[in-house]
Protein backbone atom coordinates (compact mmCIF):
# COMPACT_ATOMS: atom_id res chain seq x y z
CA UNK A 1 0.00 0.00 0.00
CA UNK A 2 2.86 2.48 -0.32
CA UNK A 3 3.31 4.34 -3.99
CA UNK A 4 6.16 3.13 -6.18
CA UNK A 5 9.15 5.53 -6.62
CA UNK A 6 8.42 8.38 -9.02
CA UNK A 7 9.88 12.38 -9.33
CA UNK A 8 7.89 14.64 -8.44
CA UNK A 9 7.06 17.92 -10.40
CA UNK A 10 5.28 20.96 -9.32
CA UNK A 11 4.70 23.61 -11.94
CA UNK A 12 4.29 27.45 -11.00
CA UNK A 13 2.66 28.45 -14.42
CA UNK A 14 0.35 26.62 -17.00
CA UNK A 15 2.83 27.17 -19.53
CA UNK A 16 5.42 25.37 -17.20
CA UNK A 17 3.13 22.13 -16.72
CA UNK A 18 2.32 22.15 -20.28
CA UNK A 19 5.76 21.62 -21.23
CA UNK A 20 6.57 19.29 -18.58
CA UNK A 21 3.13 17.37 -19.79
CA UNK A 22 5.25 17.39 -23.39
CA UNK A 23 8.76 16.38 -22.61
CA UNK A 24 8.17 13.92 -19.39
CA UNK A 25 7.59 10.19 -20.76
CA UNK A 26 4.66 8.30 -18.48
CA UNK A 27 3.32 11.17 -16.98
CA UNK A 28 0.10 11.99 -14.56
CA UNK A 29 -1.17 14.89 -13.48
CA UNK A 30 -2.03 15.20 -9.58
CA UNK A 31 -5.12 17.51 -8.69
CA UNK A 32 -7.05 17.02 -5.60
CA UNK A 33 -5.33 13.38 -5.39
CA UNK A 34 -8.38 11.67 -4.05
CA UNK A 35 -8.58 9.32 -7.16
CA UNK A 36 -4.85 8.92 -8.39
CA UNK A 37 -2.95 8.85 -4.58
CA UNK A 38 -5.22 5.32 -3.70
CA UNK A 39 -4.49 4.47 -7.44
CA UNK A 40 -1.21 5.23 -6.94
CA UNK A 41 -0.58 3.68 -3.21
CA UNK A 42 -1.99 0.72 -4.41
CA UNK A 43 0.38 0.44 -7.54
CA UNK A 44 -2.60 0.27 -9.91
CA UNK A 45 -0.63 3.37 -11.30
CA UNK A 46 3.38 3.60 -11.44
CA UNK A 47 4.00 6.76 -13.27
CA UNK A 48 7.62 7.65 -13.67
CA UNK A 49 6.55 11.34 -12.86
CA UNK A 50 3.85 12.80 -11.65
CA UNK A 51 3.33 16.44 -11.60
CA UNK A 52 1.56 18.20 -8.94
CA UNK A 53 -1.00 21.43 -10.44
CA UNK A 54 -2.01 22.22 -7.16
CA UNK A 55 -0.01 25.82 -7.58
CA UNK A 56 -1.65 26.23 -10.55
CA UNK A 57 -4.11 29.22 -8.95
CA UNK A 58 -5.75 30.69 -12.37
CA UNK A 59 -7.28 26.95 -12.85
CA UNK A 60 -9.22 27.39 -9.67
CA UNK A 61 -11.80 29.90 -10.24
CA UNK A 62 -15.65 29.97 -11.47
CA UNK A 63 -16.94 33.31 -13.34
CA UNK A 64 -20.36 34.02 -15.24
CA UNK A 65 -20.35 35.90 -17.90
CA UNK A 66 -22.67 34.27 -20.56
CA UNK A 67 -21.59 31.01 -19.32
CA UNK A 68 -20.28 29.41 -16.40
CA UNK A 69 -16.72 28.72 -16.45
CA UNK A 70 -15.52 26.72 -13.63
CA UNK A 71 -11.55 26.49 -13.66
CA UNK A 72 -10.62 22.50 -13.35
CA UNK A 73 -8.48 22.95 -10.00
CA UNK A 74 -12.03 24.13 -8.40
CA UNK A 75 -12.48 22.20 -5.32
CA UNK A 76 -15.98 20.40 -4.83
CA UNK A 77 -15.64 22.01 -1.32
CA UNK A 78 -15.35 25.28 -2.95
CA UNK A 79 -18.09 24.41 -5.71
CA UNK A 80 -20.67 23.64 -2.87
CA UNK A 81 -20.26 26.92 -1.17
CA UNK A 82 -20.37 29.22 -4.39
CA UNK A 83 -22.50 31.96 -4.94
CA UNK A 84 -22.58 31.60 -8.53
CA UNK A 85 -22.87 27.65 -8.60
CA UNK A 86 -26.00 28.20 -6.07
CA UNK A 87 -27.79 30.37 -8.56
CA UNK A 88 -27.05 29.44 -11.73
CA UNK A 89 -26.29 25.33 -11.42
CA UNK A 90 -28.11 24.59 -8.02
CA UNK A 91 -28.51 20.72 -9.69
CA UNK A 92 -24.25 20.83 -9.01
CA UNK A 93 -24.95 21.32 -5.56
CA UNK A 94 -27.19 18.68 -4.93
CA UNK A 95 -25.06 16.27 -6.86
CA UNK A 96 -21.79 17.30 -4.09
CA UNK A 97 -23.77 15.81 -1.72
CA UNK A 98 -23.53 12.48 -3.02
CA UNK A 99 -19.71 13.26 -3.51
CA UNK A 100 -17.55 11.45 -1.47
CA UNK A 101 -17.24 12.66 1.89
CA UNK A 102 -16.60 16.08 3.75
CA UNK A 103 -12.58 14.77 4.37
CA UNK A 104 -12.00 13.99 0.69
CA UNK A 105 -14.45 16.85 -0.61
CA UNK A 106 -11.72 19.28 0.96
CA UNK A 107 -9.46 18.45 -1.77
CA UNK A 108 -10.54 16.80 -4.45
CA UNK A 109 -11.41 19.22 -7.83
CA UNK A 110 -13.99 19.15 -10.53
CA UNK A 111 -11.61 18.51 -13.14
CA UNK A 112 -9.69 15.23 -11.55
CA UNK A 113 -13.47 13.57 -11.15
CA UNK A 114 -14.13 14.64 -14.94
CA UNK A 115 -10.68 13.01 -15.90
CA UNK A 116 -10.83 10.27 -13.58
CA UNK A 117 -13.89 9.25 -15.11
CA UNK A 118 -15.16 7.19 -12.34
CA UNK A 119 -18.61 5.10 -13.69
CA UNK A 120 -20.17 6.08 -10.79
CA UNK A 121 -18.97 10.17 -10.67
CA UNK A 122 -21.49 12.15 -10.11
CA UNK A 123 -19.96 15.45 -11.45
CA UNK A 124 -19.32 14.45 -15.21
CA UNK A 125 -23.17 13.56 -15.01
CA UNK A 126 -23.57 17.13 -14.22
CA UNK A 127 -21.41 18.12 -17.20
CA UNK A 128 -23.46 15.91 -19.55
CA UNK A 129 -26.82 17.15 -18.48
CA UNK A 130 -26.14 20.63 -19.82
CA UNK A 131 -23.64 19.33 -22.74
CA UNK A 132 -21.09 21.24 -21.16
CA UNK A 133 -17.54 22.26 -22.85
CA UNK A 134 -14.16 21.08 -21.75
CA UNK A 135 -11.15 22.91 -22.54
CA UNK A 136 -8.22 21.20 -22.60
CA UNK A 137 -4.57 22.69 -23.21
CA UNK A 138 -1.18 21.81 -24.70
CA UNK A 139 1.74 23.48 -25.90
CA UNK A 140 0.30 23.67 -29.04
CA UNK A 141 -2.57 25.72 -28.09
CA UNK A 142 -6.23 24.70 -26.58
CA UNK A 143 -9.48 22.98 -27.61
CA UNK A 144 -12.88 22.47 -27.00
CA UNK A 145 -14.32 18.75 -26.55
CA UNK A 146 -17.78 18.31 -25.90
CA UNK A 147 -19.47 16.44 -22.41
CA UNK A 148 -20.69 14.19 -25.28
CA UNK A 149 -17.72 12.97 -26.71
CA UNK A 150 -15.41 13.04 -23.49
CA UNK A 151 -16.01 9.58 -22.25
CA UNK A 152 -14.39 6.99 -24.40
CA UNK A 153 -14.18 3.67 -22.68
CA UNK A 154 -14.02 2.98 -19.07
CA UNK A 155 -12.24 5.34 -17.37
CA UNK A 156 -10.92 6.81 -20.50
CA UNK A 157 -11.31 10.29 -21.24
CA UNK A 158 -10.63 11.71 -24.40
CA UNK A 159 -7.64 13.85 -23.25
CA UNK A 160 -4.12 13.27 -24.90
CA UNK A 161 -1.33 12.57 -22.55
CA UNK A 162 0.18 15.81 -23.21
CA UNK A 163 -2.75 17.78 -22.27
CA UNK A 164 -4.17 19.38 -19.54
CA UNK A 165 -7.92 20.35 -18.26
CA UNK A 166 -8.05 23.58 -17.83
CA UNK A 167 -11.83 24.50 -18.17
CA UNK A 168 -15.39 23.65 -18.03
CA UNK A 169 -17.94 25.43 -19.86
CA UNK A 170 -21.26 25.18 -18.81
CA UNK A 171 -24.17 26.72 -20.62
CA UNK A 172 -27.03 26.93 -17.96
CA UNK A 173 -30.76 26.22 -19.35
CA UNK A 174 -33.04 29.43 -20.33
CA UNK A 175 -36.79 29.94 -18.73
CA UNK A 176 -38.43 27.90 -16.20
CA UNK A 177 -37.13 24.59 -15.64
CA UNK A 178 -36.70 22.13 -13.19
CA UNK A 179 -33.74 19.70 -11.91
CA UNK A 180 -33.31 16.65 -9.64
CA UNK A 181 -31.12 14.55 -8.63
CA UNK A 182 -31.09 11.01 -7.23
CA UNK A 183 -28.69 8.45 -5.88
CA UNK A 184 -28.47 5.18 -4.18
CA UNK A 185 -25.84 3.94 -2.72
CA UNK A 186 -25.02 1.60 0.35
CA UNK A 187 -23.20 4.26 2.39
CA UNK A 188 -23.30 8.09 2.54
CA UNK A 189 -20.36 8.84 0.35
CA UNK A 190 -19.68 5.63 -1.06
CA UNK A 191 -19.91 5.23 -4.76
CA UNK A 192 -23.33 5.41 -6.42
CA UNK A 193 -24.50 1.37 -7.17
CA UNK A 194 -27.19 3.95 -9.41
CA UNK A 195 -28.13 7.97 -10.06
CA UNK A 196 -29.67 9.42 -12.01
CA UNK A 197 -29.34 13.81 -13.04
CA UNK A 198 -32.85 15.41 -14.94
CA UNK A 199 -33.47 18.94 -16.28
CA UNK A 200 -37.24 19.50 -17.33
CA UNK A 201 -39.20 22.05 -18.81
CA UNK A 202 -42.65 22.38 -18.70
CA UNK A 203 -45.29 24.16 -20.97
CA UNK A 204 -48.63 23.88 -20.30
CA UNK A 205 -48.08 20.42 -18.51
CA UNK A 206 -45.84 19.14 -21.76
CA UNK A 207 -42.55 18.22 -21.05
CA UNK A 208 -40.72 20.42 -23.85
CA UNK A 209 -37.58 19.53 -23.12
CA UNK A 210 -35.54 17.18 -20.78
CA UNK A 211 -32.38 15.85 -19.89
CA UNK A 212 -31.34 13.01 -18.35
CA UNK A 213 -27.89 11.99 -17.30
CA UNK A 214 -27.24 8.21 -15.99
CA UNK A 215 -24.32 6.98 -13.45
CA UNK A 216 -23.54 4.15 -12.16
CA UNK A 217 -25.11 1.23 -14.36
CA UNK A 218 -22.69 1.29 -17.35
CA UNK A 219 -18.72 1.52 -17.66
CA UNK A 220 -19.24 5.17 -18.40
CA UNK A 221 -21.86 8.03 -17.05
CA UNK A 222 -23.54 8.71 -19.81
CA UNK A 223 -27.04 10.88 -21.00
CA UNK A 224 -30.04 8.53 -21.07
CA UNK A 225 -31.08 9.74 -24.66
CA UNK A 226 -33.36 6.82 -25.38
CA UNK A 227 -35.21 7.70 -22.57
CA UNK A 228 -35.15 11.41 -23.39
CA UNK A 229 -36.49 11.18 -26.72
CA UNK A 230 -39.42 9.26 -25.67
CA UNK A 231 -40.66 11.66 -23.25
CA UNK A 232 -40.21 14.88 -25.01
CA UNK A 233 -43.23 16.14 -26.56
CA UNK A 234 -45.19 14.00 -23.91
CA UNK A 235 -48.27 14.89 -21.65
CA UNK A 236 -46.44 15.00 -18.18
CA UNK A 237 -48.26 12.27 -16.25
CA UNK A 238 -46.16 10.51 -14.00
CA UNK A 239 -48.08 6.63 -14.08
CA UNK A 240 -47.49 7.02 -17.79
CA UNK A 241 -43.81 7.91 -17.53
CA UNK A 242 -43.46 4.89 -15.28
CA UNK A 243 -44.37 2.78 -18.26
CA UNK A 244 -42.72 5.02 -21.25
CA UNK A 245 -39.66 4.79 -19.15
CA UNK A 246 -39.38 0.89 -19.39
CA UNK A 247 -38.25 0.70 -22.90
CA UNK A 248 -35.34 2.65 -22.88
CA UNK A 249 -34.38 1.10 -19.36
CA UNK A 250 -34.02 -2.59 -21.50
CA UNK A 251 -31.40 -0.79 -23.90
CA UNK A 252 -29.14 -0.20 -20.87
CA UNK A 253 -26.24 -2.76 -20.81
CA UNK A 254 -26.20 -2.74 -16.93
CA UNK A 255 -22.61 -3.20 -15.28
CA UNK A 256 -23.02 -7.10 -13.15
CA UNK A 257 -20.79 -8.41 -10.70
CA UNK A 258 -20.83 -10.41 -7.90
CA UNK A 259 -22.51 -7.81 -5.37
CA UNK A 260 -24.33 -5.80 -7.50
CA UNK A 261 -26.15 -7.38 -10.08
CA UNK A 262 -27.63 -5.93 -13.41
CA UNK A 263 -31.50 -6.70 -12.68
CA UNK A 264 -31.05 -4.88 -9.10
CA UNK A 265 -29.35 -2.48 -10.59
CA UNK A 266 -31.88 -1.84 -13.54
CA UNK A 267 -34.84 -1.83 -10.28
CA UNK A 268 -32.39 0.88 -8.77
CA UNK A 269 -32.37 3.02 -11.78
CA UNK A 270 -36.30 2.74 -12.84
CA UNK A 271 -37.34 3.86 -9.25
CA UNK A 272 -34.31 6.64 -9.27
CA UNK A 273 -35.35 8.01 -12.77
CA UNK A 274 -38.91 8.63 -11.84
CA UNK A 275 -37.99 10.26 -8.50
CA UNK A 276 -35.52 12.30 -10.41
CA UNK A 277 -38.33 13.32 -13.05
CA UNK A 278 -40.62 13.62 -10.27
CA UNK A 279 -38.58 16.43 -8.31
CA UNK A 280 -37.58 17.91 -11.36
CA UNK A 281 -41.25 18.76 -12.09
CA UNK A 282 -42.12 20.15 -8.73
CA UNK A 283 -39.43 22.70 -9.30
CA UNK A 284 -39.82 23.71 -12.42
CA UNK B 1 15.69 7.89 -5.11
CA UNK B 2 14.86 11.60 -5.19
CA UNK B 3 14.54 13.14 -1.65
CA UNK B 4 13.57 16.77 -0.79
CA UNK B 5 13.80 18.88 1.82
CA UNK B 6 9.91 19.26 3.47
CA UNK B 7 8.82 21.69 5.96
CA UNK B 8 5.50 22.31 8.14
CA UNK B 9 4.11 23.78 11.10
CA UNK B 10 2.65 20.53 12.78
CA UNK B 11 0.83 21.26 16.23
CA UNK B 12 2.19 24.37 16.34
CA UNK B 13 5.84 23.24 16.15
CA UNK B 14 8.14 23.56 12.93
CA UNK B 15 8.66 20.31 11.74
CA UNK B 16 11.47 19.38 8.53
CA UNK B 17 12.52 16.43 7.49
CA UNK B 18 13.62 14.64 3.95
CA UNK B 19 11.08 12.29 2.41
CA UNK B 20 11.45 10.97 -0.85
CA UNK B 21 8.16 12.36 -3.42
CA UNK B 22 6.16 9.13 -2.91
CA UNK B 23 5.86 9.82 1.04
CA UNK B 24 2.12 10.37 1.99
CA UNK B 25 1.44 13.19 4.73
CA UNK B 26 0.77 10.11 7.15
CA UNK B 27 4.07 8.45 7.03
CA UNK B 28 5.87 11.67 7.17
CA UNK B 29 3.61 12.17 10.12
CA UNK B 30 4.20 9.12 11.76
CA UNK B 31 7.68 8.39 10.79
CA UNK B 32 9.34 11.46 10.48
CA UNK B 33 7.51 13.99 12.89
CA UNK B 34 6.92 10.91 15.41
CA UNK B 35 3.34 11.49 16.01
CA UNK B 36 2.12 7.86 16.17
CA UNK B 37 -1.51 8.91 16.94
CA UNK B 38 -2.52 9.20 13.01
CA UNK B 39 -3.14 5.69 12.43
CA UNK B 40 -3.10 4.29 8.69
CA UNK B 41 -5.66 2.08 7.81
CA UNK B 42 -6.97 1.20 4.72
CA UNK B 43 -4.31 3.74 3.00
CA UNK B 44 -6.61 4.53 0.03
CA UNK B 45 -9.36 7.01 1.13
CA UNK B 46 -12.27 4.45 2.87
CA UNK B 47 -11.42 4.14 6.40
CA UNK B 48 -10.98 7.36 7.62
CA UNK B 49 -8.38 6.67 10.24
CA UNK B 50 -5.80 8.88 9.11
CA UNK B 51 -7.80 11.97 8.92
CA UNK B 52 -5.93 14.96 9.86
CA UNK B 53 -6.50 18.73 9.70
CA UNK B 54 -4.68 20.94 7.48
CA UNK B 55 -5.25 24.55 6.84
CA UNK B 56 -8.34 24.42 9.10
CA UNK B 57 -9.89 21.17 6.13
CA UNK B 58 -10.15 17.81 7.68
CA UNK B 59 -8.23 15.67 4.65
CA UNK B 60 -7.28 12.56 4.32
CA UNK B 61 -3.11 12.12 5.41
CA UNK B 62 -3.32 9.18 3.06
CA UNK B 63 -4.21 10.91 0.21
CA UNK B 64 -2.03 13.96 0.17
CA UNK B 65 2.01 13.60 -0.12
CA UNK B 66 4.05 15.03 2.50
CA UNK B 67 5.44 17.05 -0.51
CA UNK B 68 2.51 18.79 -0.99
CA UNK B 69 1.85 19.83 2.79
CA UNK B 70 5.08 22.71 2.54
CA UNK B 71 4.47 25.56 4.70
CA UNK B 72 0.75 24.10 6.01
CA UNK B 73 -0.26 24.24 9.04
CA UNK B 74 -0.95 20.77 10.05
CA UNK B 75 -3.23 19.40 13.99
CA UNK B 76 -2.79 15.82 14.46
CA UNK B 77 -4.66 14.00 17.03
CA UNK B 78 -1.89 14.98 19.64
CA UNK B 79 -2.69 18.78 18.63
CA UNK B 80 -6.18 18.49 20.02
CA UNK B 81 -6.24 18.88 23.76
CA UNK B 82 -5.84 22.36 25.22
CA UNK B 83 -2.31 24.09 25.70
CA UNK B 84 -2.77 23.00 29.65
CA UNK B 85 -3.22 19.26 28.52
CA UNK B 86 -6.25 19.24 29.66
CA UNK B 87 -9.08 17.38 27.17
CA UNK B 88 -10.87 19.25 24.40
CA UNK B 89 -14.88 18.73 24.66
CA UNK B 90 -14.62 16.13 22.08
CA UNK B 91 -11.99 14.07 23.67
CA UNK B 92 -14.14 14.38 27.50
CA UNK B 93 -17.14 13.52 25.76
CA UNK B 94 -15.59 10.18 23.40
CA UNK B 95 -14.56 9.41 27.25
CA UNK B 96 -17.95 9.82 29.17
CA UNK B 97 -19.56 8.25 26.01
CA UNK B 98 -17.75 4.83 25.81
CA UNK B 99 -17.01 5.93 22.19
CA UNK B 100 -13.88 4.28 21.82
CA UNK B 101 -12.69 0.66 22.20
CA UNK B 102 -9.83 -0.32 20.23
CA UNK B 103 -9.17 3.14 19.60
CA UNK B 104 -7.85 2.59 16.08
CA UNK B 105 -10.13 4.98 14.42
CA UNK B 106 -10.97 7.62 17.25
CA UNK B 107 -7.97 9.68 16.07
CA UNK B 108 -9.82 10.37 12.59
CA UNK B 109 -13.46 10.11 14.03
CA UNK B 110 -11.74 13.42 16.58
CA UNK B 111 -9.96 15.21 14.01
CA UNK B 112 -13.14 14.92 11.39
CA UNK B 113 -15.40 15.95 14.05
CA UNK B 114 -12.83 19.04 15.45
CA UNK B 115 -12.75 20.30 11.54
CA UNK B 116 -17.05 19.65 11.15
CA UNK B 117 -17.92 21.41 14.27
CA UNK B 118 -15.27 24.07 13.87
CA UNK B 119 -16.93 25.56 10.63
CA UNK B 120 -20.07 25.37 12.79
CA UNK B 121 -21.18 23.68 16.14
CA UNK B 122 -24.71 23.89 15.47
CA UNK B 123 -25.19 20.19 14.09
CA UNK B 124 -28.56 18.12 14.13
CA UNK B 125 -27.53 14.27 14.45
CA UNK B 126 -28.25 13.46 11.08
CA UNK B 127 -25.44 16.30 10.06
CA UNK B 128 -23.42 14.84 12.41
CA UNK B 129 -23.64 11.12 10.99
CA UNK B 130 -22.93 11.98 7.48
CA UNK B 131 -19.73 13.81 9.12
CA UNK B 132 -18.72 10.61 10.03
CA UNK B 133 -19.49 8.52 6.77
CA UNK B 134 -16.17 8.54 6.42
CA UNK B 135 -14.85 6.80 8.96
CA UNK B 136 -15.09 3.39 9.46
CA UNK B 137 -15.42 2.03 13.26
CA UNK B 138 -14.92 -1.68 13.40
CA UNK B 139 -15.83 -2.31 17.59
CA UNK B 140 -17.43 0.13 19.52
CA UNK B 141 -20.21 0.52 16.87
CA UNK B 142 -21.29 3.92 16.21
CA UNK B 143 -23.49 5.03 18.80
CA UNK B 144 -21.41 6.20 21.52
CA UNK B 145 -19.39 7.53 19.20
CA UNK B 146 -22.36 10.14 17.76
CA UNK B 147 -23.84 10.67 21.50
CA UNK B 148 -20.53 11.91 22.38
CA UNK B 149 -20.16 14.25 18.89
CA UNK B 150 -23.74 15.46 19.79
CA UNK B 151 -22.13 16.02 23.13
CA UNK B 152 -19.36 18.21 22.45
CA UNK B 153 -21.03 19.94 19.88
CA UNK B 154 -23.40 21.47 22.18
CA UNK B 155 -20.61 22.27 24.72
CA UNK B 156 -19.03 23.66 21.64
CA UNK B 157 -21.93 26.29 20.92
CA UNK B 158 -22.25 27.68 24.26
CA UNK B 159 -18.47 28.68 23.72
Amino acid sequence: MKASAFSYHKPNSLINALELLENEEDAKVLAGGQSLMPMLNMRFVQPETVIDVNGLEELASISFTENLEIGALTRQKTLAADPIIKQHLPIMREALTWVGHFQTQSRGTIGGSLCHLDPASELPMVALLYDAELQVASVSGTRLIPMQEWALAYMMPSIGPDELLTKIIIKPWQGAHGYGFQEFARRHGDFAIAAVGCLLKLDNNIITDIALSIGGVEDVPRRFSECEDRLRGMRYNIEEIKTDVLEPLDQINYLDDSLVTGTYRRRLLKGLLIRAIEQAALRV
Amino acid sequence: MQEQDVHMHVNGKLVSGKVESRTHLGDFLRQTAGLTGTHLGCEHGVCGACTVIVDGDAVRSCLMLAVQAENCKVTTIEGIAEEDGSLHPLQEAFRSNHALQCGFCTAGMITSLYAFLSENPVRSETEIREAISGNICRCTGYQGIVSAAMEAAEKLSKR
